[in-house]
């Protein structure tokens, strides 16, 4: 059974994520033509970022589920964090 | 009645790609300690990539997404014939990726540039490094696209056979969420590998 209240998105909202996403990706674009050397990177991961929440959010409809769907991908993404910096912190300060 | 659980079928599909997560994120620690290490080589090496091509290819996986996300909104209104034409929207956009893929790849085959090369063994490791990584996590990416593409060939036949309908669409969500995992790999791929000159 599906559940009693079904979110029907509009086809509208997602035109303006789409809208919202391929701006973001010319922003990147742009950003690495102006050269800021060390920022550079650090601007690309934030935007990256930002367009992988946009797209959780609303194409994986996670916004519309139950809250038990956002709590496993908070839990998974924060032992992924854990990895990453007991695995940096390793490597550069040895 | 048949017995359906929508729910645990959508959350055994979040849990496979949490495991694409881990296996992308482990390529994705690769990458930043190597470029740590290399970061001279990796900054000329990403010279020789075509950022035009990849923002094309950026932008044909994101309208993808978006007819995806845009058919399960078709199914569940019922508009079965808009629900099959997204779907065939996003597989146009896949086959765009992957003709730009074709000739990126062709290009570099055929200046004698991939795994196991004559060419890549003159060079110096931090190309080495930069050069395996992209043609591995592309080339796993790519993998993921051809997947993903027959996923939703086999979820638009049975979208227009009224198999998925606007009563029973999980096959259809869980598709488009392996979709999504697609795009949000590529969003990271993209800027880091192209992007870093």
């Amino acid at each position: 059974m599906q559940t009693e209240s079904v979110h029907i998105t509009p086809y509208r909202t997602y035109a303006w994520v789409l809208i919202a996403l391929m701006t973001l990706t010319l922003i990147t674009v742009t950003v690495t033509w102006i050269n800021l050397s060390a920022l550079t990177v650090a601007i690309a991961l934030i935007i990256a970022t930002v367009k992988a929440y946009i797209v959780l959010t609303y194409f994986m409809h996670l916004k519309f589920e139950s809250s038990l769907f956002r709590v496993f991908v908070a839990m998974v993404l924060m032992i992924y964090v854990l990895v990453i910096l007991f695995t940096l912190s390793d490597y550069l300060l040895r | 009645m048949e017995h359906r659980d929508d729910i645990g079928a959508k959350l055994g599909m979040w849990i496979f790609i949490f495991t694409e997560i881990l296996l992308f994120g482990g390529l994705f620690l690769v990458y930043a300690i190597m470029r740590n290490r290399y970061s001279v080589e990796f900054h000329q090496c990403a010279h020789h990539l075509n950022a035009f091509i990849g923002t094309v290819n950026t932008i044909a996986l994101l309208v993808s997404s978006a007819s995806v996300a845009m058919s399960i909104t078709a199914v569940q209104k019922g508009d079965k014939k808009t629900a099959v034409i997204l779907l065939f929207v996003t597989l146009l956009c896949a086959a765009v990726f992957m003709v730009n893929k074709y000739f990126e790849w062709g290009h570099k085959f055929s200046i004698g540039l991939y795994p196991g090369s004559q060419l890549m063994l003159t060079l110096n490791h931090g190309s080495i490094m930069f050069f395996s990584l992209y043609f591995f996590m592309t080339g796993l990416h790519m993998f993921h696209l051809i997947v993903g593409g027959i996923i939703l060939t086999i979820v638009a036949i049975k979208v227009q056979r009224g198999a998925v309908n606007a009563g029973s669409y999980v096959l259809l969500e869980n598709g488009g969420l392996y979709w999504h995992l697609v795009d949000l790999i590529w969003i990271f791929l993209f800027p880091l590998l192209y992007l870093i000159t």
